[in-house]
């Protein structure tokens, strides 16, 4: 008897175990798949719904769905910036609360994008609208990317700068915002050190000030760089942002702007590349030897007024001008010639795509959501200047920017310098590319010899090669 | 009133061969749907060229040809074989020693094995963060990294694994010591064995069985190391060939199959996907060889 009991107690454990499973997917399923189910009720249900309306109103938020046109397909966002999740969460209720359309906004982990994108896209509601960034995900997305050309959201646009296309010429992705890099400096503090920001218009002069800023670090209370951290939450400002210096001028040699992944480089200017990694790593608040495994908060030293110098993006405007509010960015000074009209690095991995795969009524209800984004005053804004937010949306009627990093790029760009394009978008295998970087850079921090600087380069110029050739496979 | 009176074993027969399915039922299909299906579905896909698994296209055995070619992956295979195999003994080892001084009626024992088993409870990538503040604590005083040496990567997992894994065997131990027959070493004691003697000639064989679960789960943990490896390393330090190519000389065989699956290169994920299934029968095929040769040794009481 008692073991009948213990039997019967261990299928009610499997039982329930199953039911919850089950149960946990099916109401995953459903927040997904309430827009579509939504959809096909709201067809189905307009025409009896007519008569019953004062009924239906006072259903509440459900109900008021299937009453306007609008309610047709829902919108499922993947997003691609992490820092910008509250923000979009906010601005996607607020689309909902006027228009009752669903809009789901998913985030991907900082640098799992491709990972969640891929298991994404295989389950029955996958994402409507989603990022296509870079030349190589172009090549792995373009199948499953809408052609967007002469769409409503293409002709909102001001410029065609940030379009990525397919072989094909296929409009595959379009930027929903771009962004810059170089150094940020912070403005008071050059100047309590004894130096203007007017007057560093090259790597000399870069390189004065920052040596001469850290070898009086402890009497002026500051040091010239922040820390340089090599942990994969910091490694990118080199292996992907700094790298680019080299990339661009390659490509001025060349006198071509890259459209796909040339297969080899020259490493021409991989000295200008470590001039101005030695002079960062050097002449920081933290020793080279101790970069490597990181742990140290760059951004804080900036904003505590630590340091002078930080080498970061526009993203950083938001987080570090309140702090610091007389701060610029100047570009990467290396020492090229002619680099006193050089200008900020411009470009953007943030291009929308609109799933092919989805259901017409999903693809309209999205492109009606991008449309709003960039037109409706109030989203503009909040997309554009608030916490986290975009920094500047390339379209007509979107929000001026107040971006203090961006401003700096334009007033570049105005004084006739050039600006450097992201050919850091065309690095291949990017994943495998700058991790074998860092390794290398690692080895050269710990002992920076010639042997180890020429891994650096190795693994730079040779590694180009050799994942260009695995990418194609 | 001539009622038969169901002896319990017949009448028990029939309704379980009636409802038998009802009982059965759940368990089987949580396990085709959980286990056998995608298991099917991933011995496929490794015969596949496929970006979406929607999307597969069946090509031959092409993907198994590259991944035997993959010299990351024969290096990683080794790698990760000698990792497994000291981690292994070290971990039985250390695990079986704490277990049996826990058993001699220490004073405090019970919070001595709460102890030891409490960092079985940190997950692998908190564990893999942890340890290499740790070690870099100590290495950066030496203006070194645990990043920059492979050696240091190695013996490094070796500790974090041990800290970890030590406590959980250790209680498996402990249950295998205690139910060794206290008449047994009673007999051993009168018969005038030493300590050692006691320890190798009656109370190892009886806890055999003990010793077949751990070596199994150490051996198998060993070579499905992916977490804490990703952490601490991530396959750091790599060795740049003259090619460009380069070989990440700590990099274990599951973060050689993730890195390969993510890579830009559409056709990996099918390659990605057959040394998976190649790590499937390694690991089966290693368990299954280490089971049958403990086994031989267990004493039935």
């Amino acid at each position: 008897m008692k073991r009948k009991w213990t039997a019967l107690a261990l299928v009610a454990v499997m039982l329930l175990g199953l039911l919850a499973g089950c149960g946990g997917g099916n109401s995953g399923g459903s927040s997904g798949n309430a827009g579509g189910s939504n959809s096909s009720n709201a067809g189905g249900n307009t025409g009896s719904n007519d008569a019953s309306e004062p009924a239906g109103n006072n259903g509440g938020d459900t109900q008021q769905e299937s009453s306007g046109e609008a309610a047709k397909g829902s919108v499922y966002w993947l997003n691609f910036k992490p820092e910008a999740d509250e923000l979009l969460q906010e601005v996607a209720k607020m689309y909902t609360d006027e228009t009752g359309v669903p809009v789901k906004v998913t985030t991907a982990a900082s640098g799992t994008y491709e990972s969640t994108l891929t298991s994404e896209m295989d389950k029955s509601a996958p994402p409507t609208l989603f990022v296509i960034g870079n030349a190589p995900a172009v090549k792995t997305w373009a199948d499953y990317a809408l052609d967007l050309t002469g769409t409503p959201i293409a002709n909102e646009l001001n410029t065609d700068a940030y379009n990525l296309y397919d072989e094909s010429g296929k409009l595959v992705s379009i930027g929903y915002c771009y962004e810059c890099y170089g150094i940020i400096v912070n403005v008071d503090l050059l100047e309590t050190a004894g130096y203007k920001v007017e007057d560093i218009k090259n790597f000399d002069a870069l390189k004065t000030a920052a040596e001469d800023i850290h070898a009086r670090a402890a009497e002026l209370g500051f040091d010239a760089f922040t820390s340089n951290d090599m942990d994969d939450s910091s490694s990118w400002r080199y292996t992907g942002h700094m790298a680019n210096l080299e990339y661009y001028y390659e490509e001025q040699d060349a006198g071509t702007t890259w459209t796909a992944t040339p297969d080899t480089l020259t490493g021409a200017y991989m000295d200008n590349f470590k001039a101005l990694y030695d002079l960062c790593v050097e002449n920081s608040t933290v020793a080279r030897t101790e970069l490597a495994t990181g742990g140290h908060d760059a951004e804080a030293e900036f904003k505590d007024g630590k340091a002078v110098f930080f080498v970061q993006g526009s993203w950083e405007y938001g987080a570090v001008s309140e702090s610091v509010p007389n701060c610029t960015m100047i570009p990467y000074y290396c020492g090229v010639d002619g680099e006193e009209k050089a200008g900020l690095n411009c470009g953007t991995e943030n291009c929308w795509a609109i799933n092919a795969m989805a259901s017409e009524d999903d693809q309209k209800a999205t492109m009606d959501f991008m449309v709003w984004m960039v037109t409706d005053p109030e989203a503009s804004e909040m997309l554009t200047n608030g916490v986290g937010g975009f920094g500047v949306m390339p379209y007509k009627s979107a929000a001026t920017s107040t971006n203090g990093f961006l401003a700096a790029a334009n007033d570049y760009a105005a004084d006739g310098c050039y600006v450097m394009d992201w050919a850091t978008n065309y690095q291949p295998n990017v994943n495998d590319y700058r991790a074998a970087l860092v390794s290398a850079l690692n080895q050269y921090n710990a002992d920076p010899t010639d042997a180890n600087w020429e891994a650096v380069r190795t693994a730079f110029v040779d590694g180009w090669a050799t994942q260009a050739a695995a990418a194609k496979g | 009133m001539k009622k038969k009176k169901p002896s319990s074993g017949g009448g028990l027969r029939r309704p379980i061969q009636k409802w038998g399915w009802l009982f059965l039922g759940p368990i089987t299909a949580a396990f085709a749907l959980g286990f056998v299906w995608p298991f099917l579905q991933g011995i496929y896909l490794s015969l596949c060229k496929f970006r979406l698994i929607k999307d597969a296209q069946f090509i031959g055995f092409g993907n198994y040809l590259s991944a035997f070619q993959d010299a990351s992956f024969m290096h990683s295979f080794w790698y990760t074989a000698v990792f497994a195999i000291v981690s292994l003994v070290l971990i039985n080892v250390l695990a079986f020693t704490v277990a049996y001084f826990l058993t001699q009626g220490i004073r405090g024992s019970n919070l001595y094995r709460t102890v030891f088993f409490m960092p079985n409870l940190i997950g692998g990538i908190v564990l893999g963060y942890i340890w290499s503040m740790i070690f870099d604590g100590i290495l950066s005083r030496y203006s070194t990294s645990i990043l920059l040496e492979t050696k240091y990567g190695f013996w490094g997992l070796i500790i974090l694994m041990c800290w970890q894994q030590i406590g959980y065997m250790m209680i498996i131990y402990i249950a295998g010591l205690q139910a060794v027959p206290e008449e047994m070493l009673e007999a051993a004691r009168i018969d005038g064995a030493s300590k050692s003697q006691t320890l190798f000639k009656v109370t190892i064989p009886n806890v055999m069985p003990s010793i077949t679960i751990c070596t199994f789960l150490s051996l198998t943990n060993g070579f499905k190391l992916f977490d804490q490896n990703l952490a601490l390393t991530a396959g750091q330090p790599f060795v740049i060939q003259p090619d460009g190519s380069s070989i990440k000389t700590t990099e274990m065989l599951a973060l050689n199959i993730y890195n390969t699956f993510y890579g830009q290169n559409t056709a990996s994920k099918g390659v990605a996907q057959a040394k998976a299934v190649i790590f499937f029968v390694l690991v089966a095929g290693l368990g299954l060889a280490q089971l049958a040769f403990t086994r031989k040794r267990e004493v039935q009481q």
